[in-house]
């Protein structure tokens, strides 16, 4: 029910305007009657205060309470109640007000009239508040329901990067560790392009896009690094043209792909491995294709995805909610993703 | 002398380990480096090692499936980055295992306590072995493949394509479209290891998967008998009727 301070000070203002303006146009009123500015203006100010107070009670109550649907009838009823209080008010106080014979005439005349013009009144309030409040209820429903769908996508995202890192950094160091008994140059490098990498990914931001070439630029360095450890076995081609280059995605979302391309090429073969990573302009989308050798035959059966491949599909999702932009097929004893990112 | 195996895919990886046995020249000669699971099964098989140094994550089957497959497996000192899962089912069968990277004096220590107790009781380092391959069997480590040997060859069977299972003396027999294929493993390893939602037990020597099953009908008095999309008849002891009739939801 917090709604902005500044709208009920609004609301407010507009209730007490509407107040001002509906008193005056009954005094008018009373006072075309022949009777005199006085007469009109205390009848006008006492009947208009008392008509208020009601739709006041009634847009209260209705800020706290909603009624369900099968009590509309009780909010009815109450409606025609406080018209009925507010025309008791001016029946019985404004004639100890205004000792007038003719203007006790005229008011006694005018009972009708004053019902029906205040239960519609008081109506016409309690269902502006119903359907305000309603409104400001499903506004603020929909509000939290984003800000909980925000904190656990960051909490998913944030998740999803973790996991991919503990085995590559072991690994990693247990190739540093290696290196620095024979090797000590090429540990300090190794030592080098790790934190390069590491950096890079602490640094991206998830919710800023990046360039193609910037999120390969960083790839190269895991690519690297993923040399060291596999010696020879491992080679990798990227390509992409000097448009597809500028070309915009959410950072490190290639990352697990490449990452699952390694392992199953080669955990799935025991000879040399190419992985491949293409970038291609496609109409309004940029298309990364990226294969692997595969077999068949000892390849753990997927299901079509592995868990590198399911979480970008579910990063995908979360920001373009869509489900249709990845895609993997096995032609021979090459596994390809192909991933298409629209461009705005 | 005692002779030892490398195995790891990542050379560098074998060269620390190798650095590390310089120390140890005179106990332990390294005879082969292994870059795979198949090429150290062959190794294991031909030259018969007292010990190896076994990294779990590796090309084609990796370093549990490759013990799986061992009738006799040496004594094992595990080289692994990180294995959350694994490392419990380490600690509790007192195998030793080396978390990557590690230091000489972490190594010496593995190495020394293997020293000690090799020669003691090679039986009981057997023993060991087969009951970490027991537990991993039920950690919650993604099984969806099984590995058989047939003759020198190895046979990598998704789970999903096999019909049942039948026990068949220290032996059990793994029935697919393809054939029937043996591994020397008991049942109850396979009960523990198999997603219980798709395999149930459903009979001493028996373990089935439902997605095979096309009807299950009476047969004498108190047990049944599952009839498989392949034609198979698999018989269905009274308390496997009864979680049978759980996982189905009936």
């Amino acid at each position: 029910m917090a709604a902005p301070i500044s709208t009920f000070v609004n609301l407010r203002w507009a209730f007490a305007a509407g107040g001002v303006v509906w008193t005056a146009l009954q005094v008018y009123i009373i006072q075309s009657f022949g009777f005199s500015w006085a007469v009109a203006l205390t009848d006008g100010i006492i009947s208009s205060v008392a008509l208020g107070a009601a739709c006041w009670l009634i847009d209260n109550t209705l800020r706290f309470y909603q009624p369900s649907q099968n009590s509309y009838l009780n909010l009815l009823i109450w409606c025609g109640l406080l018209a009925g209080l507010c025309l008791a008010i001016s029946r019985f106080a404004l004639p100890q007000i205004i000792t007038d014979a003719e203007y006790y005439g005229f008011v006694v005349k005018s009972m009708v009239i004053r019902y029906f013009t205040d239960f519609l009144a008081i109506g016409w309030m309690a269902m502006i508040s119903l359907v305000w409040y309603a409104q400001q209820d499903h506004k603020e429903n929909e509000k939290r329901k984003a800000e909980a769908e925000k904190l656990a996508k960051e909490a998913e995202l944030f998740n999803l990067r973790q996991q991919l890192q503990p085995h590559f950094l072991f690994n990693s160091l247990n190739s540093i560790n290696a290196l620095i008994g024979f090797k000590p140059e090429e540990a300090r490098k190794m030592v080098q392009q790790l934190s390069d990498f590491l950096r890079g990914t602490l640094k991206k931001d998830d919710q800023q896009l990046t360039s193609l070439s910037d999120e390969l630029q960083h790839l190269q360095l895991y690519l690297d690094i993923e040399k060291v450890r596999f010696g020879h076995r491992l080679q990798t081609e990227i390509s992409c043209d000097g448009e597809c280059g500028k070309a915009l995605l959410p950072p490190l979302l290639l990352q697990p792909v490449v990452e699952n391309a390694i392992k199953f090429g080669l955990y799935d073969t025991t000879g040399s491995v190419t992985v491949s990573i293409r970038g291609e302009m496609d109409d309004n989308y940029l298309v990364i294709i990226v294969q692997n050798p595969y077999d068949p035959q000892t390849a753990k059966p997927r299901q079509g995805t592995g868990f590198g491949l399911s979480g970008m599909k579910r990063r995908l999702h979360l920001i373009y909610t869509r489900n249709d932009l990845v895609e993997t097929f096995v032609n021979d004893d090459i596994f390809t993703t192909i991933i298409k990112i629209p461009q705005v | 002398m005692r002779r030892a195996l490398l195995i790891d895919d990542e050379p560098l990886a074998r060269m620390v380990v190798l650095e590390y046995l310089q120390h140890y020249k005179t106990d332990i000669e390294v005879i082969q480096e292994c870059g795979d699971g198949f090429e150290g099964m062959k190794a294991i098989q031909q030259h018969q090692p007292d010990l190896i140094f076994l990294d779990v994550q590796m090309p084609k089957i990796n370093g549990f499936e490759m013990l799986e497959l061992l009738e006799q497996p040496p004594a094992v000192i595990f080289t692994t980055a990180f294995d959350e899962y694994a490392l419990k089912a380490f600690e509790a069968h007192a195998i030793d295992y080396l978390l990557k990277p590690f230091s000489k004096d972490r190594f010496d220590k593995a190495i020394e306590k293997y020293l000690a107790q090799a020669g003691a009781n090679p039986q009981q380092q057997q023993k060991q072995t087969e009951n970490l391959l027991e537990s991993m069997a039920q950690s919650p480590m993604q099984h969806d493949r099984i590995v058989v040997k047939t003759g020198t060859k190895v046979k990598i069977i998704p789970v999903n394509d096999v019909i049942f299972l039948e026990a068949d003396d220290d032996y059990v027999n793994i029935h697919t479209a393809e054939g029937a294929y043996l591994k020397n493993k008991t049942m109850s390893f396979f009960e523990k290891m198999l997603d219980p939602r798709q395999f149930v037990r459903v009979h001493r020597s028996f373990i089935v998967s439902i997605d095979q099953i096309t009807r299950i009908d009476p047969y004498e008095k108190d047990s049944h008998v599952a009839i498989l999309k392949s034609g198979d008849r698999v018989p269905v002891s009274k308390t496997g009727y009864v979680k049978l009739k759980q996982v189905l939801g009936i």
